[in-house]
């Protein structure tokens, strides 16, 4: 009982926001379960994997009730009740954290002028790349379109990578040459400019994984934007017909750059766009529901089912880019009723609502992540800038003798 | 500045490329700038106001849509404005039937305009970025400019205008910052215009819309808001496929357009105040149909020839017209031509200053042509 009363309060906001057009999942409903075995052993096998591991420990399990999924051509979906252990929620919510924590921060060198272009923040939207990455091996591929930072954090890239990246340094994961929207790692083909370009290739890479007998499966994301390109469509039948091992998966953030969802789709259920596919929607703001579905969904996969569309219900604090203040289209008051749900504040509290942490352990976190992103930005300030020779490399696989007349590294002297 | 690049050949000496690249990287900058060259209005142009690009073009859309109700203008995010805002306020004056967001698909946007130019509508597509109109390469090369030749000239998409801005603006990088126009003036039936400012973009996009023939219209997007013109507030226009002598010389004929060209006048100013060479510089303006005699004329006159762009140099434009003078004006020439264009490489981000056009290399090129001839 006592633990019920301490929860009312949030349960009762949770009520009020289900008015809202995405579900939420009611925090943290805790029958605490205690696991032993495969389960706990699994999990300390993965998370030892994480490229990002902080050395969390504790194999207690608790227990959550996940909002239900809709389904599309599946006859049973995953699991609503979902189990973790505190070494890996720990580190779910430090990915978050960071995540979140490094996207403000990018936008305050973006007003500096420290960094430049066109720069997409994920803000907001953690749950997805950190849920999804959760429960995908690290050799399975990861495809993205230009919103590209949270999927490069967690696909292993480090926060100075990025942040150095989009400063333009020469220490930056593309050493200093492609900016916000262009970022690689293994097994990650990158981040796309080009609305929807990616869908077609994510395709292409589940297909040779397929032919090289390879049990990896790619996780192709695009946004609800980009679910309206043709590109879109041709993917999908080729995955279909051809049962590639490929994870579609909509992150509808609700707008297409200034364009709600509403006025660009006439059909707003995304999961069930994939005609032959069968579809499930997820509360992309819930990082365990995120986590089950995925894993119930790569299992299936890999079981050679062919494709899966999975829509994300998400949302992005932020405009499109940094150079749209995102209040032109929207109002201030839709931005702060999800404010309040917030999927990192989400995990925080049932983290502390199970007591697998205290809240002084989190706050050890969130001193920990503070200090990661200040360095990584001392340490892109301080890096140079590319060499002049990066102009030309790259282009080809091999460096031609001569660009137009010009030979590599020839002294160009004004005078 | 000239102290600068002395001190830079000097140093040049002594050390590798790589220990200058902080200077060389100043120099470009320094050289990159955006330095504006007014234009100014016909006197028997009427009334004027001082407009920017982005103002020029929306008053401009507003005369069209006035006068044609049948016009109808779409595109990512155009209904508020779009992201350069271009066509604010079109949609609370005419309504939510004629100004009117689509998805984010591009080739569904242009496909879309040549239904609706051959339905009989003018349709003002707008592509957010010139970067952005490949996926709809197809319907403008396979559809757009050939259908009222495949159709025997029952059917046409005439009535089709795509706007895109397209050029550098300092920190694009890959996506935002390419110059498209040599793609589409491979293709017969279709026109390509670029004006290089305010006053320009409201003549030549009129004429566009009454064109009969599809036409796209790419926009210098660094200009957008960083520079005026007077503008005259009725129904003026420039013909299409007119290229403009902006300034009169003896000894070289420079070519350009868009952006470009006000980089080929910084160019000529320095030629005329440090070697006393007078250039002839020309906005080409239409880049198909493109006005051959205007350029033949000039360089039969001063024998030498320079044309700048910012996209890649191999296939770019510049080498269409370099091939055509050296047919017509051969005897003419004192000098081989010469082309100063972006390098064979994709747009580069942070070095973006080495890539351009600056007026530094017009200028080396103008005193390459003088020493030759």
């Amino acid at each position: 009982m006592s633990v019920l009363t301490r929860f009312l309060p949030a349960a009762n906001t949770l009520l009020r926001l289900c008015t809202m057009s995405f579900t939420r999942r009611p925090t943290p409903f805790l029958r605490k379960r205690f696991h032993t075995s495969s389960l706990v052993t699994q999990a300390k096998a993965s998370i030892q994997e994480h490229p990002h591991y902080s050395g969390y420990t504790g194999d207690e399990t608790v227990s959550f009730t996940t909002p239900r999924y809709d389904l599309y051509r599946f006859e049973e979906g995953p699991s609503t009740d979902v189990v973790i252990s505190r070494a890996e929620f720990l580190q779910i919510y430090d990915d978050m954290l960071t995540i979140r924590t490094m996207e403000e921060r990018c936008a305050m060198l973006y007003m500096d002028r420290k960094i430049r272009g066109f720069c997409h923040l994920y803000s907001g939207q953690e749950a997805g790349c950190v849920g999804l990455e959760s429960s995908i091996r690290r050799d399975d591929s990861v495809i993205t379109a230009y919103r590209a930072h949270g999927w490069s954090y967690t696909r292993g890239i480090s926060v100075k990578g990025i942040i150095a990246e989009l400063c333009g340094r020469a220490t930056g994961c593309t050493k200093g040459k492609g900016g916000s929207m262009h970022m690689y790692a293994k097994n990650f083909y990158g981040g796309n400019g080009i609305v929807g370009a990616q869908i077609p290739i994510g395709a292409g890479i589940a297909f040779a994984h397929m032919y090289n007998k390879e049990d990896r499966i790619c996780v192709t994301l695009y946004g609800d934007g980009a679910a309206n390109q043709g590109q879109l469509f041709e993917a999908m039948n080729m995955a279909s017909l051809w049962n590639l091992p490929c994870l579609f998966v909509c992150e509808n953030n609700k707008y297409g750059m200034g364009t709600s969802v509403e006025r660009a789709s006439a059909n707003l259920d995304f999961y069930t766009r994939g005609d032959t596919i069968p579809g499930i929607r997820v509360d992309g703001l819930d990082v365990l529901a995120v986590r089950e579905a995925t894993k119930w969904i790569a299992e299936y996969m890999r079981a050679g089912n062919g494709p899966v569309l999975m829509e994300l219900n998400t949302y992005r604090y932020r405009g499109h880019s940094m150079t749209d203040p995102g209040t032109t289209y929207r109002s201030k008051e839709e931005i702060q009723k999800v404010r309040e749900i917030d999927c990192v504040r989400m995990v925080k509290e049932s983290i502390i609502n199970s007591n697998l942490a205290t809240e002084s352990e989190l706050k050890q976190i969130d001193k920990k992540v503070k200090k990661v992103i200040q360095e990584a930005v001392e340490f892109s300030l301080a890096s140079p800038e590319p060499n002049l020779n990066e102009v030309y490399t790259h282009v080809y696989s091999t460096l031609p003798y001569t660009v137009r007349g010009r030979e590599p590294g020839e002294e160009y002297v004004v005078s | 500045m000239q102290r600068l690049t002395s001190s830079l050949k000097y140093v040049s000496k002594f050390y590798k490329l790589d220990q200058l690249r902080p200077l060389i990287i100043q120099i470009c900058s320094a050289s990159t700038d955006l330095n504006f060259h007014k234009s100014v209005p016909p006197k028997d142009a009427g009334e004027t106001k001082e407009m920017n690009l982005v103002q020029s073009l929306s008053h401009t859309m507003d005369i069209a849509m006035e006068r044609d109700p049948s016009m109808i203008v779409f595109g990512e995010d155009v209904a508020f404005g779009g992201v350069f805002r271009c066509t604010l306020g079109l949609r609370d004056k005419y309504g939510k039937d004629r100004v009117f967001n689509t998805p984010l698909s591009e080739q569904g946007i242009i496909a879309f305009g040549i239904g609706v130019a051959a339905g009989g509508s003018t349709a003002m597509a707008e592509i957010q970025f010139a970067d952005y109109i490949f996926p709809g390469f197809d319907q403008i090369v396979n559809e757009a400019s050939k259908f009222r030749y495949r159709s025997g000239g029952q059917f046409d998409c005439g009535k089709l205008v795509v706007r895109a801005p397209y050029g550098a603006v300092g920190h694009g990088a890959h996506y935002h910052s390419q110059s498209p126009e040599a793609y589409f003036a491979h293709t017969a039936g279709l026109k390509v215009v670029i004006p290089r400012g305010p006053l320009q973009a409201k003549g030549l996009l009129l004429s566009s819309f009454a064109d009969d023939n599809p036409v796209f219209f790419f926009e210098p997007k660094r200009l957008y808001r960083a520079a005026t013109d007077m503008i005259p507030i009725g129904d003026w226009r420039i013909p299409l496929g007119e290229a403009e002598v902006v300034r009169q010389g003896r000894d070289v004929t420079l070519v350009a357009w868009g952006r470009q060209l006000h980089t080929m006048l910084d160019a000529a100013d320095m030629a005329r105040d440090q070697l006393d060479v007078e250039c002839e510089v020309i906005d080409l303006q239409t880049i198909l149909p493109w006005d051959t005699e205007t350029i033949f004329k000039s360089v039969r006159s001063t024998g030498r020839l320079i044309i700048s762009h910012e996209a890649p140099l191999t296939g770019g434009f510049a080498g269409e017209i370099a091939s055509t003078v050296q047919e017509a004006c051969f005897l003419s020439l004192e000098a081989p031509i010469q082309r100063v264009c972006g390098w064979d490489t994709p747009f580069p981000h942070i070095q973006e200053p080495v890539y351009m056009p600056d007026r530094l290399r017009c200028f080396e090129a103008i005193k390459k042509v003088i020493a030759d001839s």
